[in-house]
């Protein structure tokens, strides 16, 4: 007989990291669509974006004794969080992207993977290898939630999944009511007809950068706020399965990112709570393989045509 | 609008449209007599003699620490001679590369320790896990027939992160009918006390004996890569490198040539493995993880990927620096010293380079001088070591106190100094340089030298991405031609 208690709060917890790894996954596959690059630095720019949430909760007088109101204090965190890593990320694009677009392809994932490490180590310069916390038991009663029979959500899984959402709504307006969104959608269809049809394809890559390196940072905002810890090496694993659920979705494809984020979050809570927490990313790792061998293109991708 | 590629008429830049061999011809042509006659020396003769030298280290020096390092440089030479194989010859980009140095060190040891009590002797145990290594290979290789390059990477990579928390995890693995929990590896205590090779009865046991076992065999491997290099082989692997459909239309195998490249890398990663676990008497999950891969990246990336010769001379090169790092008064020489030869090879003409060194030199001592005059608490630190350039340097950099937080301020600034460096051209970017140099010495003796361990994974990052982009052929390699 299943526990429903258990199994409830196994979907809750794989929806909040569902929703996370959304966030990271759309930044995949909106520069994967755009420049056909594997950026390895993107789970680095997350685990920044997470240190620039501290950083800004400490400036503000630090968790137990906050200057501001707490819903301002989290908003700022936000903001800054998604600006400095929307700025870090448009850096990354223009010295170590930019000069090897024409390059052979596998210059620009080394320069991606140097990128990648370099980022990593400087965090661990700057920050020493300590965890450090956001302490968001005493930003937000833990105890504060929906509380309906066998659901229970606290309030910072709330606050996760709606921010989560709403810059996904946010994303998908964008993307597809805008001039900004036309063009990118343009470009990563054909960037070199793009740029004939006088778009001018630097400023979306920019632009494709900045919004998914923001969105990057928010998921580091998001994650400290739910497992309270952050380190230098927080982004390597999740960047993995970030990836994977790009994958899952379909490359390119943004609302096939935000149900693979969904679908992986939710295999691995359920992993963790019933087979083994130790090889939870052996099981996101057989979803990938599974997926890209059987079904390359992802859910939602469309079987891209090779042309020669 | 400034770009960093060069315009098309620098000369530094392959055109595209002409062959570069037939492009350069002149240029070989006026060379002097002493660089055509180094040109016809043979590889063979260049092998001949390197061995010969590498040969004499053990004679010439003796201390453990020299022939130490010389063991972990030639383990080095041939873990990237190994990944040269799948990365510079087949142009696939493996990132699980140092599982399988891993699973064969893994595998030696559980065949040659008391973990299982298992002590075979050597000749017996290095082919069993070299082919072992060479199937796993095969295996990992396999998605490689549908995957493309950057989904290869990440597949690669995750398998890699399968294998640590294997590793780290495999003490007490259920396996079924047995009924009790078995340990394979030692979880995060690793396996210790490996027995030491034993080759016919002959045991090796100092490490002036690894030198040359592990002498022995590069010259074994790097003599075969050679042979296969110019092979039919060798040939349609680069074939397959520059462009995979047109090396299918010409009738080369693809998928078989993809499956050798990942099998005969991965045995090459497995065989050194087994000299490395017997030489460090153990294994332990935490040597085979990241930083490692990231180390063969960057020696195979800075002597030139595809090319031998470069690739050995990548190891030397950045397995000696990194060592030199440990020490604080090594690690100077080697920072100034190679801010010195590059600014050297890169400044013409001479008064360019006159005018740099000595506006830094005068920058360095009159802000010294202000900057003491004004508060002594900048000046107040000490530098490590005692030698003549830390007694220079202590009059020359400003040693705050306490150097932690300004010190990280510093690096940010530095980071954001020397990219802001690269947008400017013109002689506006030689008078930045002085203060940027200034400030990355500053940072240097403030932070970055205190914390070696740290320092060396940070600038092996930015090797990698400065390579790329200023000169992704590396040292010894040579550039891509594109003929249209």
């Amino acid at each position: 007989m299943i526990d429903w208690n258990v199994f409830v709060q196994l979907t809750v917890n794989g929806l909040t990291l569902g929703s996370l790894y959304a966030l990271i996954a759309l930044g995949y596959t909106m520069v994967y669509g755009i420049l056909k690059l594997l950026n390895f630095a993107h789970g680095d720019v997350y685990m920044i974006g997470a240190f620039i949430g501290y950083g800004v909760l400490q400036a503000l007088g630090g968790p137990l004794d906050p200057s501001v109101p707490v819903a301002l204090l989290i908003v700022a965190m936000f903001a800054v969080a998604m600006v400095g890593a929307g700025g870090l990320g448009v850096a990354i694009e223009r010295f170590a992207y930019r000069p090897l677009r024409n390059a052979p392809r596998i210059a620009p994932l080394i320069s991606a993977l140097g990128v990648s490490f370099f980022l990593q180590n400087s965090a661990l310069l700057l920050f020493s290898a300590n965890f450090r916390s956001y302490e968001t038991f005493s930003l937000i009663d833990p105890i504060k939630g929906i509380h309906e029979g066998v659901l229970n959500i606290s309030l910072v899984r709330i606050l996760v999944i709606v921010t989560a959402v709403a810059l996904m709504v946010l994303l998908t307006f964008l993307v597809r009511r805008t001039q900004l969104g036309k063009a990118m959608r343009a470009t990563s269809f054909d960037r070199e007809a793009a740029a004939m049809m006088g778009i001018d394809v630097d400023r979306v890559i920019v632009a494709t950068f900045f919004i998914s390196s923001a969105l990057a940072g928010a998921a580091g905002v998001m994650s400290g706020l739910l497992f309270s810890q952050v380190y230098h090496f927080m982004g390597f694993t999740a960047g993995l399965k970030g990836f994977t659920a790009a994958v899952v979705g379909g490359i390119g494809s943004i609302p096939g990112a935000m149900f693979g984020g969904i679908l992986i979050g939710l295999a691995e809570a359920y992993s963790a709570g019933y087979l083994s927490s130790v090889y939870q990313d052996l099981i996101v790792f057989s979803i990938l393989i599974a997926f890209m061998l059987a079904r390359p293109t992802g859910l939602f991708g469309a079987r891209a045509l090779q042309k020669v | 609008m400034t770009d960093l590629t060069p315009p098309p008429d620098d000369p530094a830049r392959p055109s595209i449209g002409t062959d570069e061999w037939v492009e350069r011809h002149d240029e070989r042509l006026q060379e002097t007599r002493f660089g055509q006659a180094v040109g016809r020396v043979p590889s063979a003769g260049w092998l001949a003699g390197f061995v010969l030298l590498a040969a004499l280290l053990p004679l010439v020096s003796d201390s453990q620490y020299v022939i130490r390092v010389g063991v972990d440089t030639i383990i080095f030479m041939l873990l990237a001679l190994g990944l040269n194989i799948v990365v510079g010859w087949a142009g696939l980009l493996d990132l699980g590369y140092v599982a399988f140095f891993g699973f064969g060190a893994y595998f030696y040891a559980i065949l040659s320790s008391d973990q299982f009590d298992i002590h075979w002797p050597s000749e017996v145990t290095v082919p069993i896990v070299t082919v072992a290594c060479a199937l796993l290979g095969l295996l990992l290789g396999l998605p490689s027939r549908r995957l493309l390059g950057d989904y290869l990477a990440i597949v690669t990579l995750f398998f890699l992160q399968i294998f640590i928390t294997v590793v780290t995890n495999a003490d007490r693995l259920e396996i079924p009918f047995i009924g009790h929990a078995v340990n394979f590896t030692g979880g995060p205590n690793g396996i210790p006390g490996v027995d030491s090779f034993d080759v016919l009865g002959y045991e090796i046991e100092s490490v002036r004996q690894y030198f040359y076992l592990a002498l022995g065999v590069f010259v074994v491997v790097i003599v075969a890569l050679a042979l296969l290099s110019d092979s039919r082989t060798g040939r349609a692997w680069r074939a397959l490198r520059e462009d995979p459909q047109a090396a299918e239309l010409m009738s080369i195998p693809v998928n078989r040539l993809k499956l050798a490249a990942f099998s005969l890398s991965a045995a090459t990663a497995g065989l050194t493995g087994t000299i490395f676990a017997s030489l460090h008497t153990g294994v332990f999950p935490t040597d085979f993880d990241l930083p490692l891969l990231i180390t063969i990246y960057a020696m195979v990336i800075l002597g030139g990927a595809g090319s031998l010769a470069g690739v050995v001379l990548g190891a030397i090169v950045i397995n000696v620096s990194l060592e030199a790092l440990t020490d604080p008064e090594h690690a100077r020489w080697l920072f100034y010293g190679v801010i010195l030869v590059s600014l050297v090879a890169v400044l013409r003409p001479w008064r360019r380079l006159a005018a740099v060194l000595g506006g830094l030199v005068l920058f360095g001592f009159a802000l010294h001088v202000i900057v003491d005059a004004a508060s002594s608490r900048w000046t107040a630190g000490a530098g490590a070591g005692n030698d003549i350039v830390a007694r220079a340097v202590d009059g020359w950099v400003l040693l705050p106190s306490d150097p932690t937080r300004i010190g990280n301020i510093a690096y940010v600034g530095l980071v954001a100094a020397v990219l802001a460096l690269t947008l400017v051209r013109g002689v506006w970017r030689l008078v930045f340089l002085v203060p940027v140099l200034y400030l990355a010495a500053f940072v240097w003796e403030n932070r970055l030298a205190e914390q070696p361990s740290v320092t060396r994974l940070i600038l092996l990052g930015a090797l990698l991405v400065a390579l790329m982009n200023a000169r992704p052929q590396g040292l010894l390699g040579s550039a891509r031609v594109e003929i249209v």
